[in-house]
């Protein structure tokens, strides 16, 4: 079990790191990673979100959907979820935790949209994960989507003030660092644990 | 509406990923052969042409405030519709796309054009307004897949066309393409994410190149125009 859970981990912050190996939540990654602190904003965000919307599409999945026969609406079903606890989140933030709100509130909201949340319910549901399992690789999914963005938004301050093509200014020079960060992972990739 | 600037617009001067950078997971994701990129486009053009059409002829009766919570309820029933088909008819597009099927619910694409034209526009604009901005998304989608496939493994149509007994289509994803040369020469690496990042990043970079370029020839001509008329 604790095997499965570390195998599970750092597949999913290094091996398998959502954005660079899977595509998934590229827009808050190219939309998000203006300065270093944003970035970190935005990622603390996911993980929050990404770690609730596992667990609680776990419970959804295995003792509604499946047991009556609804798995079909299963996309249907975990947008609306992520959508209502997305809203649901902000709204406790905002009148419990104003500390954490006023740092998270504005990324808040993006998180609907962000195809990083959508993915890993699906893939926690095409994985067959059990209920640890499927917050493990919420949360440390999350973990990868923050260590990308910190360390894209860092290169990106440097970019700022770097010389290149007229026509590459704006997303595709952002577009072509992603693409060097993303050869640098793939160093990982390949890599069996156990 | 003219349906000629309709289309131009959506294939070019407005294409959704090219100039407005909507809707790249994806494009990123996929396209690695052809047969990914055609059947990804297609089914988002399918779905996206659908969801117009409703959202457009319910606008009236939206409220406002739950407008995209009801967008997203549309959106995701035609995903489901769409990725229930799939695995039905084509089992092999629905395995070789994995997530990103589901995943056109939360596809920038469809919510931004409920967004910025069905909202505001007739039934039959958005028909055509969801046509052309899906096929725009199908041309980029086809672009990044000669690329990649080329380069990468010095093929083309991987999955899509088969030469072996006869030029066919084969809907199976079995093809297995046209070898331009060995792929030992290929640059594999196309084939990774990295070529995924690399290639949209230089068709985006050539895309601005020419905007930019007609933008200055348009200027420079009524520059002259002006100076005729000042003589």
């Amino acid at each position: 079990m604790m095997m499965n859970i570390v195998s599970i981990s750092l597949g999913a912050i290094l091996i398998n790191n959502f954005i660079f190996s899977q595509f998934l939540g590229c827009c808050p990654f190219l939309g998000c990673s203006n300065k270093v602190d944003t970035a970190a904003g935005m990622g603390l965000a996911v993980i929050f979100v990404m770690g609730l919307a596992s667990a609680i599409c776990w419970v959804v999945d295995t003792y509604i959907l499946v047991p009556m026969g609804l798995a079909f609406l299963e996309t249907l079903a975990f947008i609306l979820i992520i959508a209502a606890l997305v809203q649901f989140v902000e709204m406790f933030l905002k009148k419990m935790v104003p500390t954490l709100y006023s740092a998270l509130g504005i990324y808040l909201p993006l998180i609907t949209t962000n195809c990083a949340v959508l993915g890993v319910v699906l893939l926690n549901v095409q994985n067959n994960y059990n209920f640890i399992e499927s917050v493990v690789y919420g949360v440390t999914g999350g973990v990868g989507f923050l260590l990308a963005i910190v360390l894209f938004a860092s290169v990106r301050e440097k970019v700022e003030f770097a010389e290149y093509p007229k026509c590459f200014e704006g997303f595709p020079i952002c577009l072509v660092s992603a693409a060097l960060l993303a050869l640098a992972f793939m160093g990982f990739s390949g890599m069996k644990i156990f | 509406m003219n349906i000629r600037k309709q289309f131009k617009e959506g294939l070019i001067t407005n294409n959704p990923v090219l100039v407005q950078l909507i809707g790249m997971c994806a494009t990123m994701a996929i396209t690695t052969s052809l047969f990914n990129g055609v059947g990804m486009g297609l089914s988002v053009t399918v779905i996206l042409t659908c969801c117009n059409v409703v959202i457009s002829a319910i606008r009236k009766i939206i409220p406002d405030e739950i407008r995209l919570a009801i967008f997203v309820v549309v959106i995701a029933g035609f995903v489901t519709i769409v990725d229930l088909l799939l695995q039905a008819f084509i089992p092999a597009l629905s395995e070789a796309l994995g997530v990103f099927i589901p995943l056109i619910v939360v596809n920038c694409i469809i919510i931004g054009r409920a967004e910025a034209f069905c909202q505001k526009n007739t039934v039959g604009a958005s028909f055509i307004d969801g046509i052309a901005q899906g096929l725009g998304y199908t041309m980029v989608l086809i672009v990044m897949c000669v690329i990649r496939e080329f380069f990468g493994s010095g093929r083309f149509g991987g999955g899509l066309i088969e030469l072996s007994g006869g030029f066919r289509f084969t809907l199976d994803g079995t093809g297995t393409g046209i070898q331009i040369f060995d792929p030992d020469y290929g640059a594999g690496i196309l084939n990774r994410p990295f070529g995924g990042f690399l290639t949209l990043g230089v068709l985006i970079a050539v895309m601005q190149y020419f905007t930019a370029k007609a933008k200055k020839k348009a200027e420079l001509k009524a520059a002259e125009a002006k100076e005729a008329e000042d003589e």
